[in-house]
């Protein structure tokens, strides 16, 4: 039995003790609490100290959280707004306008599937250049308003293919980046799963980089890395570990700006709390970004971009 | 990192070459070639036309006008900023790839002339880790461009790389991001800025800066694409027509301006310059 398994098991077996609880004559509290205590003790042990490789499986788990879930229950009245205009419409990419409280925001999210149905429809969270145009057009439509722009990430990468590159994917995810870095509105990313590469970055230039707990961000799969740098399949662990992809080691190395929490075990055991703590990362720094002009906003996303890197300094010997 | 498979291409160490050796075989069409020939012919085969690999520097001397470049390059070098080790360190991969090639980064800057117009040029080097951006790379383009504004002269970047330093992770990434964001200051400035692609131009640097160039020429034999015939294959297991990523593709799919054999990139430049620059 895995983990995760005994852990669910102990909650169906809560659950139970619980419904008994509830006829009459039977008090099986100081029962309940013993195994709550347990539970959390349990959780405790398994989650605060998960491995990178543990990490991936989370941000990848089936039952985490897509953007349109957080978008219900973040925002109020999403206005889901559809197409590139030039060519098509990418489902793995949602767009749209929305209301966080209160104030008019456009929304971007890339987004999954659960079924085979859904995944085929949103192509498994990988975004086409007609995706990243899309996304594009709403982040021109957003600086029109002055609406800011949320977005959500969540995607293996972007879809590598014959039709991708027939549409110049390469200038699709370029030229995003470019219009972000010059975009007169805040942009707040967050990366809610999987941060997978260009894919991810092409909607990730932002004035506040947020992400979820268990989420990563990642120039390659460990798969991927695996395979290309190890020459082994097996070696993700290792792979997982030297590419820095988790929220908390990125925060670490100041590349993002903070690690949302989520509950123990994963976004996917409480997504309202999951969202709620989202939420109030979104207003805290939507509000700080607000108090700032175009100019000054402007200068301070070029600052941030033009001093990225490390490198060493040669000296004269 | 599976390279080299074009037929237009041939790597040629021509210093590995024992040095009393004045000949030497092509292997496109097996004539025994004068390698001085080559050499003086921009690492043409003079018998069939099949193009040898250029260096940096040689790609460099091909373009510019003879003794007109000026390094202006930052004096910095590769960091190690996630500790990273594969097969192998990362710190010893850098120091390899620097006694390959003589050169401190992946990437060569510099003031030139082409044509007699006054430029800064960038060009990268392949063998360097496979042309790879990292945060070295990402620095340097930031400063020739910015060097381009101060100077009021054109920028020119010959790409020639394999996408991702992969042993920078995050950072990589970020150079993205960056380069695309310093890429907007030269047209705010009104400086003229051409993309040269090369064999190859993939990844991260074709879904950056590359693809962000005022005019885009690849050299005949350029490789173009974003993600690589081994991921697609891996991951959707498509087929892919002969011609996919060529250069004759992003040509037909609009990627870029215009095809320009090897012998002809110096002239096709400066003229390029002239209609962007006063000459004169």
């Amino acid at each position: 039995m895995s983990d995760e398994q005994t852990l669910d098991l102990l909650e169906t077996k809560i659950k139970e003790l619980r419904e008994l609880n509830k006829m009459d004559g039977i008090d099986l509290s100081s029962e309940i609490a013993r195994l709550e205590a347990k539970l959390t003790a349990l959780r405790k042990e398994l989650y605060s100290n998960l491995s990178e490789w543990e990490r991936v499986k989370l941000a990848r788990h089936p039952a985490r959280p897509y953007a349109l879930d957080y978008i219900g229950m973040i925002f109020e009245d999403f206005y889901e707004l559809h197409g590139d205009r030039l060519s098509g419409d990418d489902q793995a990419v949602v767009t749209g306008l929305a209301r966080l409280d209160g104030t008019t925001v456009a929304v971007i999210g890339q987004q999954k599937g659960r079924s085979m149905e859904e995944n085929k429809l949103r192509n498994f969270g990988m975004p086409r250049p007609q995706g990243y145009r899309k996304a594009r057009r709403i982040m021109r439509l957003a600086e029109r308003f002055s609406f800011p722009v949320i977005t959500l990430i969540d995607t293996p990468g972007a879809y590598p293919g014959l039709a991708a590159e027939e549409n110049n994917v390469g200038e699709a995810i370029a030229v995003n980046l470019e219009t972000m870095a010059r975009l007169r509105t805040p942009i707040i990313s967050t990366v809610i799963g999987e941060g997978g590469s260009g894919g991810a970055i092409a909607i990730g230039l932002a004035d506040r980089i947020l992400m979820l707990e268990n989420a990563i961000y990642s120039v390659i799969s460990p798969e991927g890395a695996a395979a290309i740098l190890w020459k082994d399949k097996e070696r993700v662990r290792e792979a997982a570990a030297a590419l820095n992809l988790t929220a908390p080691r990125l925060y670490e190395l100041k590349v993002i700006d903070e690690v949302v929490p989520e509950p123990l075990g994963g976004a996917h055991k409480d997504p309202p709390k999951t969202a709620a703590a989202l939420k109030d990362a979104l207003l805290r720094h939507l509000s700080e970004l607000m108090e700032l002009s175009p100019d000054e906003l402007l200068k301070s996303r070029y600052d941030r971009y033009r001093g990225i890197g490390r490198y060493r300094t040669l000296t004269d010997k | 990192m599976a390279i080299f498979k074009d037929k237009n291409y041939f790597r040629v160490d021509l210093s590995k070459e024992p040095d009393e050796s004045l000949w030497m075989r092509c292997k496109s069409c097996g004539e025994l070639v004068f390698k001085r020939r080559i050499r003086e012919n921009n690492n043409i085969c003079p018998n069939c036309g099949a193009y040898f690999f250029l260096t940096a520097k040689e790609r460099l001397e091909s373009l510019i006008d003879e003794g007109s470049f000026v390094d202006i390059s930052k004096p910095i070098m590769d960091d190690d900023p996630l500790e990273f080790t594969d097969t192998k360190p990362y710190p010893k991969r850098i120091e390899e790839a620097q006694e390959k090639t003589g050169l401190a980064s992946a990437i060569i800057l510099g003031s030139a002339t082409v044509s007699e117009i006054p430029v800064v040029i960038g060009v990268m080097e392949f063998q360097f880790i496979g042309g790879s951006m990292g945060s070295v790379m990402g620095e340097q383009i930031c400063h020739g461009m910015e060097e381009a504004i101060r100077r009021r002269v054109p920028f020119i970047l010959v790409s020639s790389s394999g996408g991702a330093r992969v042993q920078e992770g995050i950072f990589y990434l970020m150079q993205m991001a960056k380069v695309a964001t310093v890429r907007t200051r030269l047209a705010e400035e009104g400086i003229p800025f051409i993309s040269v692609m090369t064999y190859p131009t993939t990844g991260g640097v074709l879904a950056s800066i590359a693809s962000l160039g005022d005019v885009i020429i690849a050299e005949k034999g350029a490789t173009i694409g974003f993600a690589g015939r081994r991921v697609i294959k891996d991951t959707i297991a498509e087929e892919l027509p002969e011609n996919f990523q060529t250069d004759a593709f992003a040509l037909a799919h609009g990627a870029i301006d215009r095809v320009v054999p090897r012998e002809d990139l110096k002239d096709e430049l400066g003229k390029l310059l002239s209609l962007f620059v006063e000459v004169g």
